[in-house]
């Protein structure tokens, strides 16, 4: 199948691979696809308090079109609120790497990808102020 | 000096070995003879010419040159030999077996034949039941109807199906995890109405060599017609239609160095064996096969035949040498490597391998230089991975992960190692970019993760 010179681009040149500490509080990791489908995106992003993303790391499984989209994403996110990023859609990545129609579905899964790890994050924020909350109420003293 | 591209995708098609070009070259220009001519010298150098490469065709699997038909390629042999046989016997049964890892030449020419006897039993269902209802039959009330009067217990219409010899009905065996078929399934499932077995020498995907003495063997017994798609074996793996009693081949020029376009069907004349043609026309090739023959292509399949017949014992021994090697190579320096199919039953040239946690397209991708195949949904039109390697049982991940190395007559050492030390980079590069194999190797069972199928 011939790619567009992005996709070569992006797949010879991928950007920000690797791994974030997923314990980290501030770090959203996402995990979507499946091996049987023949491809599974890891996103992990650094979000600030005051929700800005500061740094993004992927790992892809998955065919030329799917290490593109992922690479791309990472460097679209980078420095974007979490609410600009989640705003990012299939259709912008499939656009901009000029995907052909049968590999729509890895733009989908870099959607995906996003939505997954801004989803973890806020899963971990809420979690610790809950936690915030009960230390609160366990230090204060009975009246 | 190592010339890039590698073209290491030789079941897929072969290069024209330059000896078999230059046989052709006269058919091509001055000897443009039309084979079918009776009364000048064109037509009688066409004619010795076809009738030469006849008898190399047919001394390359041990045949006689009169049971060669020659046609446009393996696809047509199959199509002849399976639609064929099975209209000329349907006096005699309905039935034929293959196995679900045979090229798609064979699975769906039988799936065609199944749809035409369902056609077929369909009309006749709506006919009897027009007859019962006295009154038209619509696909709105059929069912209702059927129901009404009792249709599957209807004796006039089981007498009639009794009757219905259009297509054919087919079992598509399962093959065991190696490749192989299993000799009792096959055995089980032929019944008194099993016309023909096809069954093919090698796989194109795995390379899995059937074994077709005891196939042969078994058919013979049971008074069933053996077929085989023999276009991968032969030339490279021995095969002999007498020992192996196999009735029916096929054969294909551009898989043994010579032209593409042109094949033939072997059909056995000891004891006879009849087929009913599919090209009507002029009676070439014995009434078998209508239409000029393509002298060209002909002389160059027959010349492809001969060396592959007189350079096969040495030059098998060499492609071993050289798919060994590039084994040792890659599962040396690289972990989770697991081939797919025997390695014992096996054509020569071929390793089919899956890299663990790497997804086949985008590896093809990293070695862009060496021109190999995969089993990867991505690089096929329909996005499902290959169907024989699931047959072999085979996990939908490690499908996504193969890759299909051909290795050829004009392949040579020095290109094996460079693809091997290729392969090794990319992989190792791959995986480190493949969340899979950090989970891998961080101990996380893959099996045991939720995954989302999308």
């Amino acid at each position: 199948m011939a790619y567009s010179d992005k996709v070569i681009d992006h797949y010879e040149n991928p950007r920000n691979v690797g791994t974030l500490d997923k314990e980290d509080p501030n770090v959203g990791t996402g995990l979507v696809g499946a091996p049987a489908c023949g491809d599974v995106m890891r996103l992990q992003l650094k979000i600030s308090d005051d929700g800005i993303i500061q740094d993004a790391k992927f790992k892809t499984f998955g065919c030329g079109s799917a290490i593109a989209s992922s690479s791309l994403v990472t460097e679209w996110v980078k420095g974007k609120s979490v609410d600009d990023a989640t705003r990012i859609t299939n259709k912008d990545i499939a656009l901009e790497l000029a995907l052909p129609p049968v590999k729509i579905h890895c733009s989908v899964l870099a959607e995906d990808a996003i939505k997954a790890a801004v989803e973890d994050f806020k899963r971990k924020r809420a979690a610790r102020a809950v936690q915030v909350v009960a230390a609160a109420v366990a230090a204060s003293p009975v009246p | 000096m190592l010339k890039l591209p590698i073209y290491m995708d030789n079941h897929a098609t072969t290069p024209l070995d330059p000896r078999v070009l230059e046989a052709m070259m006269p058919y091509l220009r001055e000897d443009f003879g039309n084979a079918a001519s009776r009364n000048h010298v064109f037509g009688w150098k066409a004619e010795a010419a076809v009738e030469q490469a006849r008898a190399q065709v047919a001394a390359l699997i041990g045949a006689s040159e009169k049971e060669i038909v020659f046609t446009s390629g393996a696809t047509e042999s199959d199509n002849l030999a399976l639609k064929g046989v099975m209209e000329f016997y349907r006096d005699k049964g309905d039935h034929l077996i293959t196995l679900k890892t045979e090229h798609k030449a064979v699975l769906d020419t039988a799936k065609r034949l199944e749809r035409m006897r369902q056609d077929r039993v369909e009309e006749l269902r709506l006919l009897r039941l027009s007859e019962l209802a006295a009154d038209d039959v619509t696909a709105d009330n059929a069912d209702a109807l059927a129901l009404k009067f009792n249709l599957d217990e209807d004796p006039v219409l089981a007498r009639w199906m009794a009757r219905v010899h259009t297509g054919a009905r087919v079992s598509y065996l399962d093959v065991q995890t190696n490749g192989l078929v299993d000799l009792e399934a096959l055995r089980a499932a032929m019944t008194d109405r099993t016309v023909l077995v096809s069954i093919m020498l090698a796989n194109n995907e795995v390379g899995v060599v059937q074994p077709m003495e005891a196939i042969g063997r078994l058919c013979r017994e049971k008074g069933v017609l053996f077929h085989t798609d023999a276009v991968q074996g032969v030339g490279k793996v021995p095969f002999d239609v007498n020992r192996m009693n196999v009735d029916l081949a096929s054969v294909t020029g551009h898989k043994i160095y010579g032209p593409k376009g042109v094949g033939a069907l072997y059909i056995r004349r000891k004891p006879r064996v009849r087929i009913a043609p599919s090209i009507d026309g002029g009676g070439h090739e014995r009434g078998m096969r209508s239409g000029t023959l393509n002298v060209a292509a002909i002389v160059g399949f027959g010349k492809a035949a001969e060396l592959a017949r007189q350079e096969m014992p040495t030059e098998s021994q060499r492609l071993l040498g050289l798919r060994e090697r590039l084994r040792a190579k890659l599962t040396a320096e690289l972990d989770m490597v697991t081939v797919n199919g025997t390695l014992e039953h096996r054509l020569p040239g071929n390793l089919n391998v899956s890299f663990s946690c790497v997804e086949g397209e985008a590896l093809m991708m990293a070695i862009k230089d060496v021109a190999v195949s995969s089993g990867s949904a991505c690089t096929s039109a329909s996005l499902e991975p290959s169907y024989v390697l699931r047959a072999l049982g085979v996990e939908e991940d490690m499908a996504h992960s193969s890759i299909r190395f051909g290795i050829g007559r004009f392949n040579t050492e020095e290109e094996v190692d460079f693809v091997a030390r290729l392969v090794i980079d990319k992989v190792k590069k791959l995986r480190e970019m493949s969340p899979l194999y950090e989970m891998a190797r961080d101990g996380v069972d893959l099996k045991s993760v939720q995954w989302a199928a999308h």
